[in-house]
Order: C-alpha cells, then sequence, then structure tokens
C-alpha cells in the first residue's frame, strides 16, 4: 500500500464516532453533518448533510444508505486503500447515515475489479455483527437496527453515477436515469435512498470521533477538511496523500516527487488539465475541485496520446443512451486521430470544438458532459503543439530522413 | 505466488456446490432459491453462472428468464451491457491488463505484447484448450503500481514484460493444484 503520507484515518480509533453519534438526536446528527461543511468527496461536491436532511425529511417506509465504491475514475485508487485500510470507519459511517436518516439498510457497490477485497470486508462485517455494531438494536439503541451488505458491480464505469448505479442495483443496465427525482426522494426501488463516496462517509466516522468544528476548520471557507488524493504518472513516488483543501498544486507535486511536470491531469479523465503556469492553484471546491485523481505528465509526454487514451475510455465506457455521448466519443476520438497524423484541418478542429460544447450542454448525466473535458482544456491551453504534426508520407519528413 | 506482486491471494470460487449439477435448469433454480426470482437477483445469478460456467449461453439467459418472469432480451440487455458478464466462452484463467492512462505511461504496450506472443492469443480471444482469455480493462486502481493485471480476482502489479511468463506460470500451476477451481464447467450443455 503505497500510503505517502499522515492520513488523518490512521488515528480515528473505531467506535468513538459511532458511539457519539449515536449518543444524540437523530436531526442534531444530521445538523452536525452541516455544520461541518463536509461536501462529497466521489467528485460533484454536493453537501452531505444537505443530501442527509433531504433523504431524512422524506416520508417513506424503506429508505437506503449506498456507499459507492464504484472507483472508476481514471487515476483514482483512494478508495481501494480506505476500504483496505480503514473499512470499519466506512461501515460506521454508513451506520451513522442510516441513523441520520432512518434506514434500516446499507448496500457497498464494490466494483468488479475490487474481487480481492470482498472477503475482508465480508469477515469485518460479520464481526461488528457479533459485535452488536449492525443489526438490530445497534450498540444497545433500541428501535434502530441497521445492517449492510455487499453487491459486486461488473466493469462499467458510469455505473459509478449514482443513478445508474441504482438501475444496476434494481437489477437493469446501468443506464442514468432523468432528474428529477432525485435519488434522495426517489431512489433504489422507488425509496429515498442516499449514495455517498467511500471517503465521504469515512470523514463521517471522523467527524462525530473528532468533532464538526474540528473539521470546519481546516480547509478553506468553502471546502471544508481534509482530501485523499491519488496521484500517479510522472512522479517519484506515487500514492495516496492527504492535504487539507485549499493545499496549491505546486506544494502537492512537490511532495510527490513530480519530474519536469508540464501539465497534471486533475480529475482523472472527467477533470481538466492544468498546466504548469497555474500549479498555483489550489485543490477545493471553489478552485480545482477534484474526486481525488492527480495524473502528472512530465515535458517528455505527448498530450495527443494523452488525449487518445481518455478518449478511447470514453467511447467504451458511454451507456449509449445519449447520441450526442455515443456518437460525440467517437467523433472525437477520430479527431485526434487525425490530429496525430497530421491530417486534421483547423476548421474541422473548430467543428470539434463545438462537438465538445455541444455533448457538455446535451448530454444526460456527468460522463458525457465531462467527456469532452480534456480535449477542450489541452486545445486551450496547448494547441500549437498539437497542430501541424508530420504525416506518414511526409514530403519534407521523408527527404530528411533520406539524407 | 514467489516473487509476484500480487496483493492478495484468494480463492476465486467459494460456493461451489458440492454434488454434481445434474442440469443447468436444477442449478438455476438453486440460485434463485439463494438470490430470489426478483428483478434485483438477476445480476448476482448472472455473475454466479459466469464463475461457475465460464460463459453464458442463450439457454442459460432463456432459462434465467424463464425464472424471474422477464423476457430474455431484458436479460440479454444485461449481459451485454457488463463487460465481466459475458455471452461467448472465456478461459477458465481471465487475464485482463489496464490500458488506462497511468498504466500506459507505466509502459503497458510492451506487456500487451509480451502477454500476446507468451499466450499465443489477440486481445478478446481464448486459447484453444480453454485455459486462457486475454481481455483489456480500464482503470483497476492500481495507477500508482502500474502497468497493472487482474487474473481472475488477482491483481499483479509493476508488471514487467520479463515478469509475464513467470504470471502466466504461477497462473498455470495454480490451475493443476485446484482444478477444482477451474474444472471444465459443463457449459456444452449451454448449446443444446
Ligand atoms: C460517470 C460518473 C462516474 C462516477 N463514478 C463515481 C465513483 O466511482 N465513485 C463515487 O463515489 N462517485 C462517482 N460519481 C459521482 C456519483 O454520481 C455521486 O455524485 C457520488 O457517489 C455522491 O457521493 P458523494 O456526495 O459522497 O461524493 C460518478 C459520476 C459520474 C457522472
Ligand atoms: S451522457 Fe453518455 S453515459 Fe451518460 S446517459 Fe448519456 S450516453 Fe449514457
Ligand atoms: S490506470 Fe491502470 S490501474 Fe489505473
Amino acid at each position: 500500500m503505497n500510503i505517502r503520507n499522515e492520513v488523518t484515518f490512521a488515528s480515528i480509533r473505531p467506535k468513538d464516532g459511532l458511539t457519539a453519534a449515536l449518543g444524540k438526536d437523530r436531526d442534531v446528527v444530521v445538523e452536525e453533518v452541516l455544520r461541518s461543511g463536509l461536501k462529497g468527496r466521489g467528485g460533484a461536491g454536493f453537501p452531505t448533510g444537505v443530501k442527509w436532511k433531504l433523504a431524512a425529511e422524506a416520508k417513506a417506509e424503506e429508505k437506503y444508505i449506498i456507499c459507492n465504491a464504484d472507483e472508476g475514475e481514471p487515476g483514482t485508487f483512494k478508495d481501494r486503500v480506505i476500504l483496505a485500510e480503514w473499512a470499519d470507519l466506512v461501515f460506521e459511517g454508513m451506520t451513522i447515515a442510516g441513523y441520520a436518516i432512518g434506514a434500516k439498510s446499507g448496500i457497498i457497490y464494490l466494483r468488479g475489479e475490487y474481487g480481492y477485497l470482498r472477503q475482508a470486508l465480508e469477515d469485518k462485517l460479520a464481526l461488528r455483527r457479533t459485535e452488536g455494531l449492525l443489526g438490530d438494536d445497534v450498540m444497545g439503541k433500541k428501535g434502530f437496527s441497521f445492517d449492510i451488505h455487499i453487491h459486486m458491480g461488473c466493469g462499467a464505469y458510469v455505473c459509478g453515477e449514482e443513478s445508474a448505479l441504482i438501475e444496476s442495483l434494481e437489477g437493469k443496465r446501468g443506464e442514468s436515469r432523468n432528474r428529477p427525482p432525485f435519488p434522495v426522494s426517489e431512489g433504489l426501488f422507488g425509496c429515498p435512498t442516499v449514495v455517498n463516496n467511500v471517503e465521504t462517509l469515512a470523514w463521517v466516522a471522523a467527524i462525530f470521533a473528532l468533532g464538526p468544528d474540528w473539521f470546519k476548520h481546516v480547509g478553506t471557507e468553502k471546502s471544508s477538511g481534509y482530501k485523499l488524493l491519488s496521484i500517479s504518472g510522472d512522479v517519484a513516488h506515487p500514492g495516496v496523500y492527504e492535504f487539507p483543501m485549499g493545499t496549491k498544486i505546486s506544494a502537492i507535486l512537490k511532495a510527490a516527487g513530480a519530474e519536469r511536470p508540464k501539465a497534471a491531469v486533475v480529475g482523472g479523465a472527467s477533470g481538466i488539465l492544468v498546466p504548469a503556469k497555474d500549479f498555483k492553484r489550489a485543490i477545493c471546491f471553489e478552485d480545482v475541485s477534484t474526486g481525488g485523481s492527480i495524473i502528472v505528465l512530465s515535458e517528455d509526454r505527448d498530450f495527443l496520446d494523452i488525449l487518445e487514451n481518455f478518449q478511447e475510455f470514453f467511447a467504451d465506457e458511454s451507456c449509449g443512451q445519449c447520441t450526442i455521448c455515443r456518437l460525440g466519443n467517437v467523433k472525437l476520438l477520430e479527431g485526434i486521430r487525425l490530429l496525430k497524423e497530421g491530417r486534421c484541418t483547423t476548421k474541422h478542429l473548430q467543428e470539434l470544438c463545438t462537438l465538445g460544447s455541444s455533448m457538455r450542454a446535451a448530454s444526460k448525466c456527468g460522463l458525457g458532459q465531462a467527456s469532452p473535458n480534456m480535449f477542450l482544456s489541452i486545445l486551450q491551453h496547448f494547441k500549437g503543439e498539437v497542430l501541424g504534426r508530420p504525416q506518414a508520407d511526409d514530403h519534407f519528413v521523408n527527404k530528411r530522413k533520406a539524407s | 505466488m514467489p516473487n509476484s506482486t500480487a496483493e492478495k491471494v484468494r480463492p476465486v470460487q467459494k460456493d461451489r456446490p458440492g454434488s454434481k449439477v445434474n442440469s443447468l435448469q436444477d442449478e438455476i433454480d438453486r440460485l434463485t432459491e439463494r438470490f430470489g426470482t426478483e428483478r434485483k437477483a438477476l445480476i448476482p445469478i448472472l455473475q454466479e453462472i459466469k464463475k461457475r460456467h465460464h460463459i453464458i449461453s442463450g439457454y442459460a439467459m432463456q432459462c434465467v428468464a424463464d425464472r424471474l418472469s422477464i423476457s430474455p432480451a431484458e436479460v440479454y440487455g444485461v449481459v451485454s451491457f457488463y463487460s465481466f458478464l459475458h455471452e461467448e466462452y472465456q478461459g477458465r484463467i481471465v487475464i485482463r491488463l489496464c490500458r488506462t492512462i497511468s498504466c500506459d505511461m507505466a509502459g503497458k504496450d510492451a506487456i500487451a505484447r509480451q502477454i500476446q506472443n507468451d499466450l499465443g492469443i489477440k486481445f478478446g480471444e481464448t486459447t484453444p484448450d480453454g485455459k486462457f482469455s486475454l481481455e483489456w480493462a480500464n482503470c483497476v486502481g492500481m495507477c500508482d503500481q502500474g502497468p497493472a493485471i487482474i487474473v481472475n480476482e488477482q491483481v499483479f502489479t509493476h508488471v514487467t514484460p520479463e515478469k509475464v511468463q513467470e504470471i502466466i506460470t504461477a497462473c498455470v500451476k495454480m490451475y493443476e493444484r485446484t482444478p477444482d477451481l477451474f474444472k471444465k464447467g459443463n457449459h456444452n450443455e449451454h448449446k443444446k
């Protein structure tokens, strides 16, 4: 496990958070999550307290807590590390959420690629049941029953999107739903459902163990707390790092030992490209927001190779419901290949940028909306580097080689 | 495994029924006893069939559809959507090489060429003896330790071209040591 600096989770004693939360009224629990300023760590950054409050207020027989462990964003692996090292905090966060909104069941949607983590998680859950931390009357709290089950994903990136995830849990193709209704009012089997990221739920346990004000005082005005980052690419020390929200990208790259970086991809394939001149920007919701993936690109990297790789990913993973996402991603991929071959006209490139903007506007879910990000970002910053590439049968090139 | 970089070694199939399965239908009946007959049982049932038989045939899809009282087209829709469910036969050892960005930057192309050479098949193919299938994977969450390979449910990281043969040999050993895990499923039955 490449855990590179001190991570708060390692210092949290199991049961502290859960004990503290169950000692409070349900609405106080929701209130404290609101007060902590915790926002979703899965990428979108929606305030967790607001989500919980909506679900808590919804009237229904059944409600569900779903832990989104589908971690599929390229360059992200911090949820894997959390599940391997501090799964109990995730279970506690789910239990606290269940208590707060009045849900009896929690489901972990674990990506199929993480099948090797499953048995250890099942063992920990079984232990929690024998210790009375799950099941009827959790920790002796009369009337509060809660249990957690694991559901395995089957290798589809789009199932990380919460409504596609819910469809998948219902036994269907992972095709995103139209919203509204949002899952907090009509989610799994039509019941109010909270979907939270693995890291978000682990922070909930930490917040109750150390207090909402502790969390609020770390980070920036609009982004409380710490963030786990998955750092890979051209760095000497790839791995998982924890930084307070608001940390400058330059400081993060320094810690990871970035090697002659020319840019960083922040937020994975759906994220943005931050060129070296912008490394003074900060990781937080009001500046560069991310689910935690940072991929460092050194000066030797060719942006078109990177782009082609990302675009193949999207063309492969689009669920296919929206024409603009299904075909748009293929068109962008063809465009990138034309650029690589040195055969893309400026006019065609312009059309591709227009297509990218339309994809942002007209796609139904975050996959399609974010898929042209990297293309547009690279063209914005490095257009000069991608135009006018030599062609395979290039007259000038061949002549030079011959001489 | 000697010198391997596997993070965790776990048996792949735990709940193989002890008794011989007479027919696929009986087996599916047993799966519905375990998972129920509601729609939400569909994916767990299909995952189980895939795990045991390495294929989800048209016949299997028809049987499952009957038991869950849904159209076979619905079942097919699900099978074709997810990359871990498969209508075609896949080898008992499925090797998935991550092709996404960090592994790409860490040199996945060389690994890809070497695996193809050593197995004698291309991506998307299965060896004639039915032992190995080779597939691409999208980011498998090991980007800090790429290039990464998932073999069934086991991960190998920091793979180099020279380690490829070692990994394949280790898989074959595992295959020979626990033939039960890799027992040829009665997948011929699906072809009825
Ligand atoms: C294509 C796509 C993939 C996503 N993948 C994940 C994922 O793997 N894990 C995750 O927690 N959220 C993912 N999300 C975000 C979820 O839809 C959702 O916002 C999140 O799980 C909410 O949890 P949070 O508020 O705790 O962040 C994805 C979104 C999109 C559009
Ligand atoms: S935007 Fe793409 S992935 Fe999302 S629903 Fe539309 S086709 Fe599917
Ligand atoms: S890019 Fe290969 S594991 Fe993430």
